[in-house]
């Protein structure tokens, strides 16, 4: 059993949503990003989504744009964030952790090679924003043959024929992104996510994450209130990005904002 | 000659959007449904016969098309060799070829019932072209131009905002047009609902760069004819300079098949390209997927997208479109590269030898016309695309040599 598969069941068996925040590995500095994970995991966190920086995000409001930025003024590389996965593994060898980002630098890695160093490294899944199924079955091939789960998003103009293809191409779990625009939209709407995913669930037994426009505790326990999981991405983000020059206070101001959701939720 | 060669016009890009392993349909999942929409739109109304009558109507009325060929005889005297013939690009409405796509484009998002256009710009004459037709069709429009660009094409901004569109500066990345074009994408994944994104270069996500293709040919189906008809024959070779490459497929795609006819695409050698100060994928990349398509880019070892320089905004890119990069490997096409210096001495040439100003972007394939003439015979002809005119330059000139306007 993959250890997403394993978390998944795990918390179903306890009646649990799983809580995925994103951080971008090498944000603000590379040092910091292993202790993050760890403060992440330790404040309530199920799986860790950790984005691969990108010189173009096209998919990414202002503020995951920064954290690319930051982590890009340090060249942290695919390679780089390999190796972080690996340290947090020396450590921790049960939370799952999925990489998030661009095709370009896997495209110019070689699909075979990253997916064999990832494996390696111990990561679970991957999620390449601006690589459609349509797109992805070679990717897929590689990942699949190592052990690894491709995780796809779904969006709200995705139409049932379409979820119906994406569901099938996809491992671990689906991802609904819950408004139409980039990463830190505002103005999620409950109810039209609560009919999207009826749509998702009507074809998929994976579970199912939401994210985008996820901001805080309250919408966190909203939201897991009906999906599997929640991500939340810009909410922290904008801490670190406030932190910047104290990277030292980082680790506990995310602590903070995950705790405070994980106690929502599990409340909700 | 090579007349067993087999027929490219009309065999790509395939049903997925590639041409050979370029191509393609890279973008958020998002984008996924509102693209398939577009193609099926631009596929039923480039069959229609009420939607092909405006826009030919549009391109000779409003657009002042058919543009010249013009014979450069005194230049082409002065090179010593091929006779040198300029398709005037310039000549058209807003001052480049950009109006042939846009006009395009903005008749499909009427038809599509969109009442907002989003564009990307970097030299500034898509973002005219786009807030033009916005102005004529009375639609709301917004265009996206890297902070960079707007500073050294100032009158250009100017020009959009008395058309009545927003200029957004963009200031994330290196502030020029390709992150005017992840600012644009950034829009539309927003405001997909009611807004046509018109982008300007025959690269994107599939069905762009074959629509903007299909919009820009006019340009080389009526040199085709315009040659023969004043030559008696066809070109022996085609120069278009590349930086998206609109202007370049518009007047390659119809020769594509004329084997014979030699074609030169010239990309922006910017300080040359043994320095890191250029703007030439074709030349001095490798292939990776950026902007929804794979195609050569300029990228380091870890996949990310490097700062390009050109001295023209226009050149200033990246990426290339797709087609481009397949007529490279199949060798139908070469891909040349001028410097920043021979840019402008090509500019100063025509300036005042035929007492045209070119563009600066244009001026890169006068650069090249202007090596490759001499070593041709003088009953040969070369044909360029001269594909806008240099009034938008002025400053850029004027301050590259020191002199305060």
């Amino acid at each position: 059993m993959s250890r997403l598969e394993a978390r998944f069941s795990q918390l179903k068996a306890t009646g649990k949503k799983a809580l995925i925040p994103f951080i971008t590995a090498g944000d603000p500095i590379p040092d910091i990003t292993v202790d993050l994970m760890r403060d992440l995991v330790s404040a309530g966190a199920d799986v860790i989504e950790l984005g691969v920086p990108f010189s173009d995000p096209m998919a990414d409001g202002p503020v995951i744009q920064g954290a690319s930025e930051r982590a890009l003024d340090h060249r942290v590389s695919l390679r780089d964030v390999m190796r972080m996965v690996s340290r947090f593994r020396e450590l921790d060898n049960e939370t799952p952790v999925v990489l998030m980002g661009y095709l370009n630098p896997i495209e110019i890695m070689g699909y075979e090679t990253f997916a064999a160093q990832a494996a390696e490294a111990g990561v679970d899944g991957i999620l390449v924003v601006d690589l459609p199924p349509e797109e992805g079955a070679e990717l897929l091939e590689a990942v699949k043959g190592r052990g690894l789960d491709q995780i796809y998003l779904i969006a709200p103009t995705s139409t049932p024929e379409r979820i119906k293809t994406i569901c099938d191409a996809a491992g671990g779990f689906v991802y609904y992104v819950s408004v139409k625009g980039v990463t830190g939209a505002s103005h999620l709407d409950l109810q039209t996510v609560e009919s999207k995913l009826r749509d998702i669930r009507a074809v998929t037994n994976l579970p199912v994450g939401v994210g985008f426009g996820i901001k805080d505790a309250q919408t966190a326990a909203a939201v897991s209130r009906l999906a599997d999981a929640v991500v939340v991405g810009s909410a922290l983000v904008s801490r670190v990005e406030a932190l910047a020059e104290e990277p030292e206070k980082i680790g506990s101001a995310l602590g903070e904002v995950i705790a405070s959701m994980r106690q929502a939720m599990d409340e909700a | 000659m090579s007349t067993t060669a087999e027929k490219i016009i009309g065999t790509l890009p395939d049903a997925r959007g590639y041409f050979g392993p370029y191509g393609g349909l890279f973008v958020p999942e998002t984008l996924m449904e509102p693209l398939q929409e577009l193609r099926e739109a631009y596929e039923r109304y480039m069959q229609d016969e009420d939607f092909l009558h405006e826009l030919d109507e549009d391109l000779a009325n409003y657009v002042g098309r058919p543009s010249p060929i013009y014979h450069a005889r005194r230049w082409s005297e002065q090179l010593g060799g091929a006779q040198i013939y300029l398709k005037r690009e310039d000549l058209n409405h807003t001052g480049a070829h950009k109006v042939n796509n846009t006009i395009g484009q903005a008749l499909l998002a009427g038809r599509m019932g969109k009442t907002r256009i989003i564009a990307e710009t970097g030299a500034g004459q898509h973002g005219v072209a786009t807030a033009t037709v916005a102005a004529r069709l009375g639609l709301e429009c917004v265009v996206y131009m890297g902070a960079v660009d707007i500073a050294r094409q100032e009158t250009n901004v100017y020009r959009m905002r008395l058309l009545g569109a927003e200029v957004r500066a963009v200031s994330s990345g290196s502030k020029t047009l390709k992150d005017a074009l992840n600012e644009a994408m950034r829009d539309w994944v927003t405001n997909v609902d009611n807004t046509f994104y018109i982008i300007g270069t025959v690269a994107g996500p599939h069905p762009y760069p074959a629509m903007v293709r299909d919009f820009q040919t006019v340009i080389g189906r009526e040199a085709r004819e315009q040659m023969q008809r004043q030559t008696g024959r066809l070109p022996d070779a085609l120069v278009a300079c590349v930086g998206g490459g609109s202007n370049a497929i518009g007047l390659f795609y119809p020769f594509l098949d004329d084997q014979d006819v030699k074609i030169y695409g010239v990309e922006a050698a910017g300080d040359g390209l043994d320095t890191d100060l250029h703007a030439a994928p074709l030349c001095a990349g490798k292939p990776g997927v950026l902007h929804g398509n794979r195609t050569y880019l300029m990228e380091d070892t870890d996949g990310q997208i490097i700062e390009t320089h050109s001295i023209s905004a226009g050149l200033d890119y990246p990426g290339v479109g797709p087609e481009h990069a397949w007529l490279k490997d199949s060798g139908r096409a070469n891909y040349v590269a001028v410097t920043d210096d021979e840019a402008l001495a090509a500019f100063h040439d025509l300036t005042r030898i035929e007492g045209i100003i070119p563009a600066l972007e244009s001026s890169h394939a006068l650069a090249y016309a202007k090596k490759l003439a001499p070593e041709m015979k003088r009953d040969q002809t070369i044909l360029i695309n001269l594909s806008g005119r240099g009034d938008k330059d002025m400053h850029t000139v004027a301050a590259r040599e020191g002199i305060e306007i």
